[in-house]
């Protein structure tokens, strides 16, 4: 069978490996010594302080005039680093036509690059494998990171250390596509830890910044938890099903389930250590907290990596995993309730926040949360879906808000921004946009999207009321908490400082036309996937779950098409509710939506004195709220100190008494036993003689007596 | 075939007073003496054995050793001319700086 494009599947991932060695080679050859150079110079001391970085690269303008000119290779970097994401964009979408043109149930090419581990039955090869779920995410991991390229290269353009960033992003792009694209648990963990080295590296990408590496830590540890639950998962995978390839795994499900090899506690024991990994990486409770905090990184990295790519890592697993998790009702119950309960409970952190890269990245968590929620309730499509529509909208939002910080000079607090609307109308009417995107108004990307999870949390045979209300209150949080956002940021009075104001500017074209082609995806990313209920109205077919339907309803669709597959899939579901309900919970939510955005349009435009008054009346509630429910200091208390007095404990009785004791010990012996023997030496000559000789009689002795004894 | 025990005697008794001359004496000069004693000594055995044996390798080890006799003498006293500059001594006996 002739595979024509498919067999270069492989420069997918390449092509950034490809970026990363070559920028790799300039930031080690040319970069650093020239920044080693620079801060041994005069202005080294003023210009290489973390205040001078700031939080933007916009603040380090004043002192970037002063440098020499801008050395040669910047302009190198900025044409490879995003052009090999564009190439692997572009093989990446051939490789998917080209798989499309398959029929449904052929869908899955593996390419096996070569044989990676081969011990005893363990066999785990480095293959590809693209599908319907993996080609979702490699294009949206490939198209948005390219976007996010182009957009770096403006946002980073004062940036000293320009080099490293785009090695560091390449590196991401790299890891992140062998994650989606392993065909194995532990290829995709390899590429697992990839991002979370990355993500580690970005956020302290300002490492002289404190609070910017000790963000980057939090991150890399709370990771680290999760990872030891993939870990274990992974050897229970292998011990249960002899193998860690999905298609194997995959396919042995039913047999071991009919011998009852695969009992239902073995499944949630697999899966729920799986979701532990995927409340790590994507930022669930209860270990969310380090998202918040790395929005210390560069804003085209917290659009990146912690909104749109990297943090939909969970979902991919979760959703991958989909044959494991519907066997597991407990899992899927856990997975449910956390999801829903996260979406909820950041959504109303978000509505307190200052920063305005907190508050998105609360509004992550949340968005996280609702994905976390569909696969719960078993609507693996509709999480994926959402979380395509989420890093359209998301990643805008993100770049939005960096093209803000940008304008502003890297000022981040929304109660000193205001009135920009008409400062920098691209980037408010795209942030506009995706910000009605996000709220889930009705035709854009979101709604679509949010509407799914939200009738599947409704009706599938895993939801319930309670999962729908939570999850379409929370809907409604969120589009008050993003109209909050916007209606501060851009509408109103300035409140900027009068030296920002002063050099308040649109971002360059390489910024803006990201953010406009984002905002178009933003728009129309949702009609690819328009439910059952409003398509068959209009004859628009649910073109994303008829794609996805092979993976997550394999036995229908091997049976007909894709079609038949969602069509079996939406009548089952319709057979309990009829769609006049679905039309109602649906107009219900826009409802729930419209009164969020009601409620902001309220508070922050009509009365706007009326939010702090609430914050007085309520000074407990505004309290805990603003410092996110002290879930930091609680964790600092319950885990941190703990885990440090233990670690104490464990240095000075183990490490300090028992383990320093044997060494020393050990060296003592030998010093005691070296200051008897050194009376030896004594200095006499004729002494030294007389045991000469005395060995030589005592060798000749021996030999003697072994001779006579003989 | 001459019994070669004789020749052997003589060998150990040259050796054991070169021994002696090691170990007891003060005089660097009697000492290096004595060293020469000893491997006289040996050579005697050499011959001794070889010729009993019929062997020449026994006479082509006593020049050997000679030989080896001569150039450690030759170190040996040029040393001890070195050792008389240094300290105006060639007892062994105060020789003793390098201790513990």
């Amino acid at each position: 069978m002739v595979n024509g494009i498919l067999d270069y599947l492989w420069l997918v991932p390449a092509l950034p490996l490809l970026g990363v060695v070559l920028n790799g080679a300039i930031a080690l050859f040319a970069e650093r010594p020239f920044l080693l150079a620079d801060s041994h110079g005069g202005h080294g001391a003023s210009s290489h302080g973390p205040s001078a970085h700031g939080t933007s690269p916009s603040s380090s303008v004043a002192h970037s005039g002063s440098h020499h000119e801008a050395p040669a290779y910047r302009k190198l970097v900025a044409f490879i680093a995003p052009a090999v994401v564009g190439a692997a964009f572009v093989v990446a979408l051939l490789c998917v036509l080209s798989l499309a043109s398959r029929p449904a149930d052929g869908r899955t090419f593996v390419q096996i690059l070569f044989p990676w581990i081969q011990a005893g039955s363990l066999l785990v090869p480095a293959a590809l494998q693209l599908d319907p779920l993996s080609s979702v995410m490699a294009l949206v991991v490939t198209g948005v990171g390219f976007l996010i390229h182009v957009y770096s290269v403006g946002y980073m353009s004062h940036e000293r250390a320009f080099a490293r960033y785009f090695v560091c992003l390449n590196l991401f792009m790299f890891a992140m596509l062998t994650l989606v694209l392993a065909n194995n648990y532990l290829l995709m963990f390899v590429g697992w830890e990839g991002v979370g080295l990355c993500s580690y590296l970005l956020i302290g990408f300002w490492y002289e910044k404190q609070s910017a590496s000790d963000a980057g830590k939090k991150a890399f540890v709370a990771n680290r938890i999760g990872d030891f639950g993939v870990l274990l998962a992974m050897f229970l995978v292998f011990w249960t099903f002899g193998s860690l390839t999905y298609t194997e795994v995959f396919a042995r499900v039913p047999l071991l389930r009919e011998s009852g090899v695969l009992t239902t506690g073995l499944a949630t024991a697999i899966t729920l250590l799986l979701f532990l990994g995927a409340t790590g990486k994507s930022a669930q409770i209860p270990l969310y907290v380090w998202l918040p905090d790395a929005m210390e990184g560069p804003t085209p990295v917290s659009a990146l990596i912690h909104a749109a790519t990297m943090v939909t890592a969970g979902i991919y697993m979760v959703a991958r995993s989909s044959a494991l998790f519907l066997l597991a009702p407990d899992t899927m119950m856990v997975v449910a309730v956390i999801g829903a309960v996260t979406a909820i409970f950041s959504a109303t952190i978000g509505i307190c926040q200052t920063d305005i890269k907190r508050v998105l990245a609360y509004s992550t968590v949340s968005q996280l949360g609702y994905m976390f929620l569909a696969c719960g309730v078993g609507a693996f499509t509709a999480a994926i879906f959402h979380l395509m529509t989420h890093a359209f909208f998301k990643a805008l939002l993100f770049l939005g808000s960096g093209s803000v910080i940008h304008a502003l000079s890297g000022e981040q607090d929304m109660r000193k921004m205001g009135g920009l609307r008409k400062y920098i109308p691209i980037t408010y009417w795209t942030m506009f946009i995706a910000t009605f995107a996000i709220s889930g108004f009705p035709l854009l990307s979101g709604f679509f999207s949010k509407d799914e999870i939200l009738w599947q949390a409704f009706s599938s045979s895993h939801g319930s009321p309670v999962l729908w209300a939570v999850a379409a209150l929370a809907a409604g949080i969120t589009a008050f908490y993003m109209f909050r956002l916007v209606f501060l940021t851009f509408y109103g009075e300035s409140r900027m400082e009068p030296e920002v104001e002063k050099h308040v500017h649109e971002s360059p074209w390489t910024m803006t036309l990201p953010l406009s082609i984002l905002a178009v995806l933003s728009v129309i990313g949702g009609w690819v996937g328009i439910p059952a209920v409003v398509g068959d109205f209009f004859g628009i077919p649910n073109y994303f779950e008829h794609w996805l339907a092979p993976v997550f309803h394999p036995v229908a669709a091997a049976g007909a098409h894709g079609a038949a597959a969602a069509g079996a899939h939406g009548a089952s579901a319709a057979v309990h509710h009829p769609a006049a309900l679905e039309m109602g919970l649906m107009a219900l939510s826009v409802a729930i939506a419209l009164c969020g955005i009601g409620l902001a349009y309220f508070l922050y435009r009509v009365r706007t004195g009326k939010p702090a008054e609430i914050a007085k009346r309520w000074p407990t509630l505004y309290d805990i709220v603003y410092h996110k429910y002290y879930i930091d200091e609680f964790y600092e208390w319950a885990v941190i100190r703990r885990v440090v007095n233990v670690s104490t404990g464990l240095w000075q009785m183990f490490d300090a008494l028992f383990i320093d004791g044997i060494v020393n010990g050990a060296a003592g012996l030998v010093r005691a036993a070296g200051d008897r023997v050194r009376r030896l030496q004594g200095g006499v000559v004729g002494g030294y003689a007389f045991s000469l000789l005395a060995g030589a009689v005592l060798l000749v002795g021996y030999i003697l007596y072994r001779s006579v004894v003989q | 075939m001459i019994d070669p025990s004789a020749y052997l005697l003589l060998s150990a008794i040259l050796f054991g007073i070169g021994v002696v001359g090691v170990v007891a004496r003060k005089n660097v000069l009697i000492i290096l003496m004595s060293v020469e004693l000893m491997l006289n000594g040996v050579n005697v055995a050499f011959v001794a054995a070889g010729s009993y044996l019929g062997d020449a390798a026994g006479g082509v080890f006593a020049f050997m050793v000679m030989t080896v006799a001569a150039a450690e003498a030759a170190v040996g006293l040029a040393l001890l001319i070195a050792l008389y500059r240094l300290k105006e001594t060639i007892d062994i006996t105060e020789l003793k700086v390098l201790k513990w």
